[in-house]
């Protein structure tokens, strides 16, 4: 093992809420408004972890147990990630499937708390979620498995180490639709604007936010910490194939992935400003036109 | 030379695989346009080692007819027709999308098929002038507006152009010039047949003509 393995997961449990922050910071600013700090989700997490949590009496242990089981899930993906061609702290050929159902089962946890509340908007905002991202789900694992066959490596360490820009000029076409895909599943998954807001406030039309209406204190915070790392872990994803800079070198790699993960914020923020949330109909479109752009990124790394 | 001629098939595979998944026919026809323009430039990229004023003519045809013409009649068309401005699919956006995305794999498998040809043209050329073909085809039965079926009958003929391109050498820039010519004609009464229909039926729903008596 590597020591330099431990500087991502470092900078992912640190950063992740920073992330969160800067996409607030830039919709504020696109919006004329100066907006809250950026460390404004440190000081939320600090305050939630601060209270105590209540539980309505129609809950189970189920309700308990899924925030700190959504979080512990999202927190071993961390581990699978890799930095530039610094290899993760785990990897063994495979781990993208891992990792993939390390987020389904993230996922399956804060869907049954949200349903174990008999609430009905929270079953209304589960169905979607789960709708949703089982097209989410094939599209990344296309997009993993076109990346996989490009590099020929079945590891998430092997495959970014091997996205250099060499690869850049063979296979351009190919990688720029991955990325394209994956930008439509760090959106969905994260419930970010085409398909969900996370600032509304509407029962009827929210998603991630409604499933959580019942938490409160350090579980609400376990499930904003959580939400904040996932972002972290799909952005990354992301921006290891954005950034093809492979110098071995860590201490150049970081700061360049630090630099594309700032623009990935700064870029989802303005996203969110200009676009409208695409109505509940049209959002399985947007994920089957990614997982089009997938397929076709795949068939031609396959040919 | 041969990566950019490359990134500019997929594209044409990609704006064909957009034209499954658009519903405003507005987007459709800009699209193809788009499509025509780079079907302008793949032809300096697939024949780059023979520029010739031919081709050069052919290329500035395809760009001005393909990229500038057709879109414009074709808008002109919508707007005079008044009709509802979406695409109004028999098959949904959705299923569509996913038989768009199939038809790449298996216009490889039929390119494939094929007698191997010059080794000097692009591996993609063959495949994706089958995929445009396919969804050519697939555009014309699956949607219900005159319109978009003169939209597949474009992506079609595009198809064909790049695999005449492609393939046969230097006597195709007459033929190729005549083909444009001949889709410029279709387009055109096609556009005045629109136009006729939809002043005699207050539509251009095509599948409502099926059932006109004498």
């Amino acid at each position: 093992m590597d020591l330099a393995s431990v500087i991502h997961p470092l900078l992912a449990l640190t950063l992740a809420p920073l992330m969160l922050g800067v996409i607030n910071r830039v919709k504020a600013c696109v919006a004329g408004r100066s907006g809250p700090s950026v460390f404004q989700t440190y000081r939320d997490l600090r305050k939630l972890l601060a209270k105590g949590a209540v539980y309505s009496k129609t809950t189970t242990w189920v309700f308990r147990a899924a925030p700190p089981v959504t979080l512990a899930a999202i927190l071993v993906t961390v581990l699978l990630l890799p930095l530039g061609s610094t290899a993760a702290l785990v990897a063994f050929p495979g781990d993208l499937v891992l990792l993939a159902y390390l987020l389904g089962l993230a996922r399956f946890f804060i869907v049954i708390g949200a349903l174990d509340t008999g609430s009905s908007f929270e079953g209304m905002g589960a169905s979607r979620e789960v709708q949703f991202s089982a097209l989410a789900e094939p599209v990344l694992l296309l997009a993993l498995a076109a990346l996989a066959r490009e590099t020929g490596s079945a590891s998430l360490s092997e495959i970014y180490a091997g996205i250099t820009a060499t690869v850049w000029a063979q296979a351009g076409a190919s990688l720029a639709m991955v990325i394209a895909a994956l930008l439509a599943v760090f959106l969905a998954e994260n419930a970010r604007i085409p398909v969900d807001d996370p600032n509304t406030h509407l029962e009827l039309t929210m998603i991630h936010e409604v499933m959580v209406l019942d938490n409160s204190g350090p579980d609400l915070a376990f499930i904003v910490y959580g939400a904040s790392v996932k972002l972290w872990v799909l952005g990354s994803l992301l921006v290891g194939l954005m950034t093809p800079v492979r110098s071995e070198h860590v201490w150049l790699d970081t700061p360049v992935f630090l630099l594309g993960m700032f623009i990935l914020a700064v870029l989802t923020g303005i996203i969110e400003s200009t676009m409208a949330r695409l109505r509940l109909l049209r959002v399985p479109q947007m994920l089957v036109g990614g997982g089009a752009l997938a397929v076709f990124a795949l068939v031609l790394v396959l040919r | 030379m041969a990566a950019w001629t490359d990134l500019l098939l997929i594209l044409i595979a990609l704006t064909n695989l957009a034209m499954t998944g658009l519903s405003s026919l507005g987007t459709c026809i800009r699209v193809m346009a788009i499509q025509g323009v780079m079907l302008g430039f793949v032809t300096i990229g697939v024949r780059h080692d023979a520029v010739s004023a031919h081709i050069l003519i052919l290329v500035v045809g395809v760009i001005v007819i393909k990229g500038l013409v057709f879109p414009r009649l074709l808008l002109r068309g919508v707007r005079e027709a008044n009709v509802r401005r979406e695409v109004e699919p028999f098959i949904g956006f959705t299923m569509s999308l996913l038989i768009g995305t199939l038809g790449l794999p298996a216009a490889i498998w039929l390119g494939s098929r094929l007698p191997a040809i010059d080794p000097t043209v692009s591996p993609l050329v063959v495949p994706v002038a089958f995929h445009a073909i396919l969804i050519g085809l697939f555009l014309i039965v699956s949607r219900k507006k005159a319109v978009t079926q003169v939209l597949g009958y474009l992506g079609l003929e595009n198809g064909i152009y790049i695999f005449g391109i492609a393939l046969v050498k230097e006597a195709t820039i007459l033929i190729d010039l005549g083909v444009l010519l001949d889709i410029f004609v279709a387009v055109f009464v096609m556009g005045i047949a629109i136009f006729h229909i939809s002043r005699e039926f207050d539509h251009i729903d095509t599948d409502r003509l099926s059932t006109l008596k004498e």
